[in-house]
């Protein structure tokens, strides 16, 4: 008999929501302790199936399947080398989302936590569901969690945002629900596994296609509909906008991967001049935008969506080094834009400001702040020896050989990458201290500085060790594109 | 000899409700003990009508009154949710003065016209029990008699609803003409040729049910009647009559009229997509939550009518199902409302809400949980409910309805949204009462649970209606 390993993982933090949810809401520490306890207990259970995780297997590995609706759909969740680190993402993100609140939530704590550990929840299951109806039921019921803690803990315009973050998701999300149907009418299952077997008859795969893309393009976010991204970024609470960044964006990259690409190879080769357009469109628009923020949230959100833009340009390469790449680079973008808000997050609960204008001089008073961010925004930009270097040198390597021009445009990213970043960097954390109030500021308590420092470490660990990650992937990803290569051929010798 | 034994629900009921009537004018003061023996009575109706489950359809009267599982069970909902309806607005039917002998009296009668209603197979059947069903209600819309909007209500409904009766009777007249039978199995034997006579005819019929489920563009009644009448009369409004009316849809169009479907499935899906984006989009504006609630429920109808759209069993089950989930909705929802009261005097407006999360965190909770399952998100309820209609939809490839509904939801959320708004992101206003019945609580934890934790095992409900098979 196995152990439901991965079922547990899913369904751990909402148990720990529900003993919270019986805490009188005034023990606080009680409360936080809970909370810390359950999702480093997940953490820790995540870490133990990377270690039992057979990477030398293409196949999806500790598969539970049970009858959930009778002679309809069957709950279905199970991992390989590409989920199996999105998991360890989420789980690695949320003890840090947990720790941050001391300082960022005055009220209402225990909703909170409540809401941060049902996201758990939902995201892990968007990770590991291997049936099209309960991916969709993880992945729409992050809404209600994310609309919550936007709008009831976030800033001055939250109503607005949150209102554009749930409608944006929810308009992009409907289409897809009615592709998952008519792919039950036309292939008779929505088991994802029994799909990649049976393959999509070609003839429906773009329709089906554009309406996968209308959910993920919008939870990517890829230009132009990535507008709601900055608003939702900047009214969340810091732990909220770490989730948005770290995890929520990564499952529309998932998706891309593991739906898009891999249930529908014909139409993913039809669309790939689009998806280059828009992600070229997405690297240059979104970092000449970025670069004209005077709001600092805002500047890391545009930043957001240029790197997301470099994600989706290397998994539709279809090249080993491009999808390797891009699953690199959303894992790096997790840690590192995890990282940058909450450092954003730690000046913001000081003085309660996001102006780039209200800082300057931040080394004078917060040096151990300094070097942290300093790292971070390496990391950021792509230096080499960070996590962000690996995953953008790869997704171009990727690109150079399907187009020389797209890869040279998409390069230019790189270098306003840079620009923005150092710029950002430079205002904030140099310059004369001008502002009286920032004198005052206290460099980083203890949690702070454990926080980012873990960050900071593991941004530098694998980005000159990128191994663990990619001896996980590297069996996956080569047997998917082999698999998507013989779909590919396969249509092409039919059709001649 | 005629078996009266299959009708005994119905017997029970029309003795009890005399009775009640002979209590209610011999002994003085006698509200209370009626009210609570009406409901009584209402378990004991069901606990007869599922005792008498037949194995086999079961044909009574020469053949115009049939029972069979599927009207067994609709039976069953319908007095399980009358139960619930008049256990939640006890307490508001004591403070606001409408506790009369003949407010439980005209409920039940009502119930018994919508009973018979569902097992009619007769023309002649079918019309008394609608007729009896509405002349109740009528009464009970203008129950509220110093009200002026209680009895404006209630002449409205009572002028538009005659006219569609009108209407209905016209097309039955013409049906008759056309098929020379009022009996469901005649006429379809004897309505093969497509004949305009019987189209007009079904239209017409169409058009009456349409107007008893507030589907578009038969609907303008709706929002003041239900604005107007006594909340625990909207609440019987809401969800009763649609019952027993999307029934009578059912075995009008999958009974004599099965043949025609390709006549009479373009006016369904007019119907359902009118509603859907209708009641969406008229819903935004709207400042009362009674208000509200007749959009949202307009809008519903409309998803309950795309699955008989399709002319399938999947599509049938799936409306009844959809049909369970929203009752369940709607009678949580309308606890909720029984609940916002402050010195007796209870609150409707979307204002009202604001702040609720911070006095009131229970109810509040409570209360997102139905919203956000009335706006289908997953995994509530409510979503289950409108993927299921969309898959039998998408079946038939209908794919412009499946993408108009599914649109017309993102519209939807917008309001129900923006209620979650008032009560979580707004400012708090003064407290409301606490000290609410047992029934009152009962009823809004047991449903809202339902609604929350329906995903871990949805074969519950669908086991109920797996064995309807109509075609």
């Amino acid at each position: 008999m196995n152990f439901p390993i991965i079922s547990s993982l899913i369904l751990l933090p909402s148990i720990g929501a529900l003993f919270l949810f019986f805490i009188n809401s005034k023990n606080i520490t009680g409360i936080k302790y809970v909370s810390l306890f359950v999702s480093i207990i997940n953490f820790l259970i995540s870490i133990y199936l990377w270690f039992i995780f057979d990477q030398s297997s293409s196949e999806f590995q500790f598969v539970e399947s049970r009858v959930w609706i009778k002679d309809f759909i069957n709950y279905k969740v199970g991992i390989d080398g590409i989920s199996i680190l999105f998991i360890i993402l989420t789980t690695f993100i949320i003890p840090l989302c947990i720790l941050s609140v001391n300082s960022s939530i005055k009220n209402r704590l225990k909703e909170f936590l409540i809401a941060i550990l049902l996201m758990e929840t939902l995201m892990i299951g968007v990770f590991c569901s291997l049936d099209l109806v309960i991916f969709y039921l993880f992945f729409e019921g992050g809404l209600i969690p994310m609309f919550l803690i936007i709008g009831i803990w976030g800033g001055e315009r939250r109503v607005y945002s949150a209102f554009k973050f749930f409608l944006f998701t929810l308009l992009g999300s409907v289409l897809m629900l009615i592709a998952v149907i008519s792919i039950y009418w036309i292939a008779g299952t929505t088991d994802v596994e029994e799909l990649y077997k049976l393959g999509i008859d070609p003839k429906y795969q773009n329709l089906l296609w554009l309406a996968f893309f209308s959910s993920f393009a919008v939870k990517t976010p890829m230009w132009p509909v990535h507008t709601w991204l900055p608003d939702a970024h900047v009214e969340a609470p810091t732990a909220g906008s770490v989730l948005l960044a770290a995890i929520l964006l990564k499952m529309a990259g998932y998706g891309f991967i593991r739906f898009s690409i891999g249930l529908f190879p014909v139409a993913s080769e039809y669309f790939v001049p689009f998806i280059f357009v828009i992600s070229l469109i997405a690297i240059i628009y979104t970092s000449l935008v970025a670069l004209m923020q005077d709001d600092i949230k805002k500047l890391i959100a545009y930043s957001s969506v240029a790197h997301m833009g470099f994600v989706t340009l290397g998994l539709f390469t279809f090249t080993q080094q491009g999808v390797e790449g891009g699953i690199f680079q959303m894992i790096s973008h997790g840690i590192v834009s995890a990282a940058l808000f909450f450092s954003v997050g730690v000046v913001y609960d000081r003085t309660h400001s996001r102006l780039i204008n209200d800082y300057g001089g931040l080394v004078n008073v917060m040096p151990k702040y300094s070097i942290l961010l300093m790292v971070f925004t390496l990391g950021s930009l792509g230096l080499p020896g960070t996590t962000g270097f690996i995953g953008e040198f790869l997704i171009l390597m990727g690109t150079f050989k399907k187009s020389f021009l797209v890869a040279a445009i998409a390069s230019l990213g790189v270098i306003l990458g840079a620009a923005y970043m150092l710029w950002l960097y430079k205002r904030v954390v140099f310059g004369e201290l001008t502002n009286q109030k920032l004198l005052k500021m206290i460099d980083l308590n203890k949690v702070e500085l454990f926080i980012l420092t873990l960050l900071a470490l593991s941004i530098i660990f694998f980005g000159f060790y990128p191994d663990p990650f990619s001896n996980t992937y590297s069996v996956s990803v080569e047997n998917f594109l082999s698999e998507y290569n013989d779909k590919l051929n396969n249509y092409n010798l039919q059709n001649q | 000899m005629i078996n009266l034994f299959y009708i005994s629900t119905e017997i029970f009921l029309s003795l009890s409700i005399l009775s009640l009537l002979l209590i209610g004018v011999f002994k003085k003061k006698s509200e209370s003990f009626i009210y609570n023996f009406s409901c009584i009575i209402l378990l004991v109706g069901l606990a007869i009508n599922i005792n008498l489950n037949p194995q086999s359809p079961i044909d009574l009267f020469n053949n115009s009154y049939k029972i069979n599982y599927f009207t067994t069970l609709i039976k069953s909902v319908i007095l399980i949710s009358a139960f619930l309806v008049m256990l939640c607005s006890l307490n508001y039917v004591k403070q606001n003065d409408i506790l009369k002998i003949e407010y439980p009296i005209l409920i039940l009668s009502s119930i018994l016209g919508m009973i018979v209603m569902v097992s009619s197979n007769d023309l002649i059947v079918f019309y008394v029990g609608l007729e009896l069903q509405s002349l109740a209600l009528y009464v009970l819309a203008a129950f509220k008699r110093d009200d002026i909007f209680s009895s404006e209500s209630g002449l409205k409904y009572f002028i538009l609803s005659a006219l569609s009766s009108g209407l209905l009777l016209y097309g039955c007249s013409l049906i008759y003409g056309f098929s020379s039978s009022t009996n469901f199995d005649l006429i379809y034997q004897n309505s093969e040729s497509i004949e305009y006579g019987i189209i007009f005819g079904i239209v017409f019929i169409l058009v009456g049910l349409a107007f008893k489920i507030t589907a578009v563009p038969f609907h303008m009644w709706a929002p003041d009647v239900y604005d107007g009448s006594p909340t625990s009369v909207t609440v019987i409004f809401a969800i009763l009559p649609k019952i027993a009316a999307l029934t009578v849809f059912i075995n009008f169009l999958y009974g004599p009229f099965l043949e025609m479907f390709d006549q009479w499935q373009a006016v369904i899906i007019f119907l359902s997509i009118g509603s859907m984006v209708f009641g969406a989009v008229a819903a935004i504006g709207q400042k009362k939550l009674k208000r509200l609630i007749a959009y949202s429920s307009i809008s519903h109808m409309g998803f309950a009518l795309a699955g008989l759209s399709v002319g399938t069993n999947e599509g049938i089950q799936n409306s009844i199902i959809y049909l369970i989930i929203y009752l369940i909705m709607n009678i949580a929802f309308f606890c909720c409302l029984f609940m916002l009261k402050r010195e007796n005097q209870y609150f409707d407006k979307v204002e009202d809400l604001s702040g609720l999360s911070k006095n009131h965190p229970l109810l509040s909770l409570s209360m997102m949980i139905i919203l956000f399952s009335l706006a289908g998100i997953p995994p509530l309820a409510g979503f289950f409910a409108k993927f299921y209609i969309f898959t039998a939809v998408i079946e038939q490839s209908m794919y412009f309805l499946a993408i108009v509904g599914l649109l017309s939801t993102v519209i939807a959320a917008f309001y129900y949204i923006r209620l979650i708004k008032v009560m979580y992101f707004d400012e708090q206003k003064e407290k409301y009462d606490l000290n609410h019945s047992l029934g009152l609580k009962m009823i809004l934890v047991i449903s809202s649970t339902i609604i929350l934790i329906y995903f871990v095992n949805p074969n519950i409900i669908n086991n109920f209606v797996s064995d309807i098979t109509l075609i």
